[in-house]
C-alpha cells in the first residue's frame, strides 16, 4: 500500500522518548518519512504527536532531562540525529521548523526573515537581500511586504506572522520542515494560504506536520500516521487511511466517535 | 581573514549543509566557543558581587579583629580610641527599632489590607499606588529632611529617639507596605468564599482568615525592613543626631507602677552606623578601627536578618498547599 | 432568574426585625475599621505630599535669598562662607561624576550577570545566587564606605600613586559594585519575562545560546533592561553614605573620577553634622538642594517606571 518508489528521507527506529519526569511519552514508534511528501500526524490531545515531531530537531534539548532512545535516521547520510555525539545545532541547521502559534522576533520584517542567515554567518549583504525574496516569495508574501520590509514584524496580521515564520524557515534551505499545528491559531482564509503554500513547499523539502484538523491531514498530506498514548497506531497513505482505516480506533478517531 | 570566513560563509547558505559539512561543523564549533567564553564572563560577572561582599567581610573582621570584645559592647564613647565603646549606640539602635517596629508594622500591614481588600479599583487606588512605588525610590536621605522639617522643627519632637523612630518606620513602610500586599494576592479566592459562605464578615475574613494565613509572608518583608533601617545612617545623621553620647536614655521600664517609661523617646540617642561613621570619620587611624568592628557588626545583624528572611520565605514557598 | 432577584429585593425592602438590627451596629463597625485601614494606605500619599511640601517651603526661604539664575548657573557652592556662593552646578557635578563611575560599572556587569542568570545558569546555579545577590542588596552602605575609604582607594593608590585619600573614583566603583544586584535582578525579570516561544523559534533556526541570548531575548526584553538602568541611575544619584564616607566633602566643579569632590547628598551630611541654626541660610541650602536631589531621583523613577510598565504589559 505504501508507495516504495520515493525515495525515504528520514524515518524513525524504535523511537522512545521519556520527559524529565519519567513520562514516557513515545514507545517504539517507527515511521518513514518519504522525501518531498507531506506526511501529516494526527491523534487525540496529549498521544504525542507534537513529541514525536520535536524529536526530529532536537527540541527536547532544551529542557534539562528528557531522554531518547532509539533513533531517527536521516537519508541519505544515514545520520542518526539522536545520537549522542550528533550536534543538535547542526540537526537544526537542516531541519527547521514552524510552531503552533507565530513566533517572530521582535525585529523587522526583513531581519527576521535573515535570521537563520546571520546565524549562519553569512555577511554578504547582497546575498541575504536575495535569500530574503527569495524566501519570502517562497512563503507567499512578498507581494504584501516587499514595500515595508522595514516594519516590526509584529505588525503583521496572524496569517502574515505565520507565512513569516514560514519565510524565515525557508531562508536557510532545510531539508525538512517541520509544522506543529501550524493554523490552529489562525481564522479559515489564512489557513488556506498556508495549507497551499505547504503543498508548494513539498515540491523544494520534505514536510512533516502535526494537525488537529481531520480535513486539513485529508486535504494536504500524501501520508497520514494515526497516534495514540505514544504509539503509532496506524500508518499509510492518506487516502487509504482515510477511506479504509484497517484498525478500528482510527476509524473511531477520524469518523469523530472519539477523539 | 575576514575575507575567507565570509566566503565560507556564503557557501553554506549556496550549498545544502550535507555539501559542506566540514565548513558547517567549524562553524558550529565557533559559535559554541562563544557560548563557553560567555558562560565563564557571565560566572566572573556573578561572582563579583560575592567576592566583594567576602572581601568586604573578611577586611572589616581583619581590621576590627583587637575590639571583639565584651568591653566593646559595655563601654562608652571615648576620647581615647582603645577604650571607647558601643554601649550608648547599640541601646540607642534597639530602642529606636522598637519605634520603627511599632509604626511601620501595624500602619503598613493596614494599609497592603486595605489596597489588597478594600480599595475600589479607582483613580483613589491609583493615587496611593503610585505613591507606594514612589517612595520605595525616595533616596534615603530626602526621608532625613523631612524628618528634620516636620519631626525636629515642625512638631517640636526634637533630635530625639521619637524622632528616628518615625523616620525609619515612614522609610520602610512601602518594604512593608509591598510584601503585605504580595502575601495577601496569595491567598486564594476560595479560602475567602469558604469564610463568606459561613456567614463571617469582610473584616472578620480579613483578620481570621487572610491576614492570618499570609503572616509568614508579611514577616518577611517586616524583617527585610527592619534590617534596613539599621543599617540607616544618612536619614538619622540629617535630622542632626548626635555623634557623641555618653549616657544611656532613661530606661524603658520602671520598678512603680504603671512600670512603663516614656521618657526615654524624648532623649537624645546615637546608633551603631552613626557611631561607624563618626569613627571612620576621624583622621586617626586607631578610631578606625572601631570603626571596623563596628561595620563587621552591622553586616553580621544584616546578613542574618536578611538571611533570615530570604530563608523564611524559602520555606513558606515550599509548604504552599493551594 | 429574574423573579429570584425579585423576591431579594423586597426581602431587603422590608422593615428590619429587632433580631437583625444588630446587623447595623455590626454594619457600622465595618465601616470604621475600613475607614482606618484607609487612613493607614493615605499615610504613602500623606508623606510623599509631606517630603514635597517641606522641601518646597524650606526652599522658598532660601530661594528668598538666592536667585534661581545664580543657583542654576553658578559655578561655586559655598553657602557655609563669609564670602558665599550658591551654584548648585558643583555638586550636581560631583552626583553626576560619580554616578557615571558607578553605572560604568554596574551597566555592563549587571547586564552580563542578567543573561547569564536568566540564559545560561542551571535551575540550581539561580536558586543560589539569586539570594546571594539579595543579601548583596541588603548590606548597609556605610559599610561600603568604609570599604570604599580603606580598601579600595589604597589599592587604587598603588596602581595610580598621584590618587587623592577622598576620590569619585573609588567612591563610583563601590557604588557599582553595590548596584550590580539591582541592575541584575531587574533585567532578569524582564528577560525571563521573555516567552519561551520565542527562545525555541531561535533555537530551531540552529542558534547557540549566546546568539538566542544577544541577538533575540535581550532586544526582546529591551525596556525592561532600559528601566533597570534607569532605576539604578537614581539609585546612583541618591546614593549617601559611601560618597560622603569616601567621594571627599569639597564642592568643586569637576568632572575628572580622579579628584575629590562634594555631591549633593554628601553636602546635606556635611551640613547636618554641624550645628546649623534652624531658619539659617547654610539651614535652608540643605533644602534646597534636597529638592534637586528629589526632582533628579522622581524623573528617574517615573521613566524607570514607565519603562517596566511596558515590557510587562508587552508579553
Amino acid at each position: 500500500m505504501v508507495n516504495t518508489s520515493t525515495p525515504l528521507k528520514a524515518e524513525s527506529k524504535d523511537l522512545n522518548f521519556f520527559y524529565a519526569n519519567g513520562h514516557q511519552a513515545l514507545k517504539s514508534v517507527n515511521m518513514p518519512l518519504y522525501e518531498n511528501k507531506i506526511t501529516a500526524l494526527i491523534g487525540p490531545s496529549g498521544c504525542g504527536k507534537s513529541t514525536f515531531l520535536r524529536c526530529f530537531n532536537r527540541m527536547h534539548d532544551l529542557y534539562p532531562g528528557n531522554k531518547y532512545e532509539g533513533g531517527i535516521v536521516m537519508h541519505p547520510d544515514n545520520t542518526n540525529v539522536l545520537a549522542a555525539g550528533v550536534d543538535p545545532i547542526e540537526v537544526r541547521m537542516r531541519i527547521s521548523m514552524v510552531f503552533q502559534k507565530p513566533n517572530p522576533f521582535p525585529k523587522t520584517i526583513f531581519e527576521n526573515v535573515a535570521y537563520g542567515l546571520h546565524v549562519r554567518d553569512e555577511k554578504n549583504k547582497r546575498v541575504i537581500a536575495d535569500k530574503v525574496e527569495e524566501a519570502l516569495k517562497g512563503a507567499a508574501l512578498w507581494d504584501e511586504v516587499k514595500d515595508r520590509l522595514n516594519d516590526l514584524a509584529f505588525n503583521l496580521s496572524g496569517g502574515q506572522q505565520q507565512r513569516l515564520c514560514i519565510a524565515r524557515a525557508l531562508a536557510t534551505d532545510p531539508e525538512i520542515m517541520l509544522f506543529d499545528e501550524p493554523t490552529s491559531a489562525l481564522d479559515p482564509i489564512a489557513t488556506a494560504n498556508i495549507e497551499e503554500l505547504m503543498s508548494e513547499l513539498k515540491n523544494k523539502l520534505t514536510i512533516l506536520v502535526v494537525t488537529h484538523n481531520m480535513q486539513q491531514a485529508a486535504r494536504v498530506s500524501d501520508y497520514t500516521a494515526y497516534m495514540y498514548l505514544g504509539e503509532l497506531m496506524e500508518y499509510g497513505d492518506t487516502d487509504t487511511i482515510f477511506t479504509r482505516p484497517t484498525r478500528r480506533e482510527t476509524e473511531d478517531y477520524i469518523t469523530g466517535k472519539f477523539g | 581573514m575576514a575575507l575567507h570566513d565570509s566566503q565560507i560563509a556564503g557557501a553554506l547558505t549556496k550549498a545544502s549543509v550535507l555539501e559542506n559539512l566540514g565548513a558547517v561543523r567549524a562553524m558550529i564549533r565557533r559559535h559554541k566557543r562563544n557560548d563557553i567564553v560567555f558562560a565563564g564572563i557571565g560566572l566572573l560577572a556573578l561572582m563579583l558581587g560575592l567576592l566583594t561582599l567576602l572581601t568586604l567581610f573578611i577586611d572589616l573582621v581583619m581590621d576590627g579583629y583587637p575590639r571583639f570584645n565584651l568591653q566593646f559592647l559595655s563601654e562608652f564613647p571615648s576620647r581615647r580610641a582603645g577604650s571607647a565603646g558601643l554601649l550608648s549606640a547599640w541601646v540607642g539602635s534597639a530602642l529606636i527599632m522598637i519605634v520603627t517596629f511599632l509604626t511601620a508594622v501595624p500602619v503598613g500591614v493596614a494599609a497592603g489590607v486595605y489596597l489588597e481588600e478594600y480599595a475600589p479599583k479607582n483613580w483613589f487606588s491609583d493615587l496611593i499606588e503610585i505613591n507606594v512605588s514612589n517612595l520605595a525610590g525616595v533616596p534615603s536621605i530626602i526621608y532625613g529632611l523631612l524628618a528634620l522639617g516636620l519631626f525636629v522643627y515642625g512638631l517640636d519632637l526634637g533630635q530625639s529617639i521619637l524622632t528616628a523612630g518615625l523616620t525609619l518606620g515612614l522609610l520602610i513602610l512601602p518594604i512593608v507596605i509591598v510584601s503585605t500586599r504580595e502575601a495577601i494576592r496569595g491567598i486564594p479566592v476560595a479560602i475567602r468564599e469558604a469564610a463568606y459562605a459561613v456567614g463571617a464578615t469582610k473584616w472578620q475574613v480579613v483578620s481570621d482568615h487572610v491576614v492570618k494565613y499570609s503572616q509568614g509572608g508579611i514577616l518577611t518583608g517586616v524583617i527585610i525592613g527592619m534590617s534596613r533601617a539599621i543599617g540607616e545612617t544618612a536619614p538619622i545623621i540629617t535630622i542632626g543626631a548626635l555623634t557623641f553620647i555618653a549616657f544611656l536614655p532613661p530606661s524603658p521600664i520602671s520598678d512603680v507602677a504603671p512600670y512603663l517609661n516614656f521618657e526615654w523617646l524624648s532623649s537624645s540617642f546615637t546608633v551603631l552606623p552613626i557611631q561607624m561613621f563618626n569613627w571612620l570619620s576621624r583622621p586617626d587611624h586607631a578610631f578606625h578601627i572601631n570603626a571596623a568592628a563596628t561595620g563587621a557588626i552591622i553586616i553580621m545583624l544584616t546578613l542574618l536578618m536578611n538571611g533570615t528572611a530570604i530563608y523564611l520565605r524559602y520555606q513558606i514557598r515550599k509548604n504552599i498547599k493551594w | 432568574m429574574n423573579t429570584a432577584t425579585n423576591m431579594l429585593n423586597h426581602f431587603t425592602t422590608l422593615p428590619i426585625s429587632p433580631r437583625l438590627a444588630k446587623n447595623i451596629r455590626r454594619n457600622f463597625k465595618e465601616r470604621i475599621i475600613e475607614l482606618i485601614l484607609m487612613l493607614a494606605a493615605l499615610s504613602a500619599v500623606f508623606t510623599t505630599f509631606a517630603i514635597v511640601a517641606i522641601l518646597l517651603y524650606e526652599s522658598f526661604g532660601f530661594f528668598k535669598t538666592v536667585s534661581l539664575i545664580e543657583f542654576f548657573t553658578g559655578t561655586q557652592w559655598t553657602p557655609l562662607f563669609e564670602d558665599a556662593h550658591y551654584g548648585i552646578m558643583p555638586l550636581v557635578a560631583g552626583t553626576l561624576t560619580t554616578s557615571f563611575v558607578a553605572l560604568a560599572v554596574a551597566v555592563p556587569i549587571g547586564t552580563i550577570t542578567a543573561i547569564y542568570l536568566s540564559e545560561f545558569a542551571s535551575h540550581k546555579v539561580r536558586e543560589i545566587a539569586k539570594p546571594i545577590l539579595e543579601l548583596l542588596v541588603g548590606v548597609p552602605t556605610i559599610a561600603f564606605g568604609y570599604f570604599a575609604l580603606l580598601f579600595v582607594t589604597p589599592l587604587l593608590q598603588k596602581i595610580y600613586p598621584g590618587l587623592p585619600g577622598f576620590n569619585m573614583l573609588s567612591a563610583g566603583l563601590v557604588m557599582g559594585v553595590m548596584i550590580v544586584p539591582y541592575i541584575a535582578s531587574v533585567a532578569e525579570d524582564a528577560m525571563r519575562a521573555v516567552p519561551m516561544s520565542m527562545r525555541e523559534g531561535s533555537y530551531a533556526m540552529g542558534a547557540t545560546r549566546f546568539q538566542t541570548a544577544i541577538r533575540v531575548v535581550t532586544p526582546a526584553a529591551t525596556s525592561g533592561i532600559v528601566a533597570a538602568y534607569i532605576l539604578a541611575i537614581s539609585r546612583a544619584v541618591g546614593e549617601t553614605m559611601v560618597v560622603a564616607v569616601a567621594a571627599g566633602q569639597q564642592p568643586k566643579l569637576t568632572f575628572d573620577p580622579t579628584e575629590g569632590a562634594a555631591t549633593i547628598t554628601a553636602y546635606i551630611v556635611q551640613v547636618a553634622m554641624g550645628d546649623l541654626p534652624h531658619a539659617s541660610i547654610g539651614y535652608q541650602s540643605i533644602f534646597a538642594a534636597g529638592l534637586v536631589l528629589f526632582a533628579l531621583t522622581l524623573c528617574f523613577n517615573i521613566l524607570g517606571h514607565i519603562a517596566r510598565k511596558k515590557y510587562r504589559e508587552q508579553y
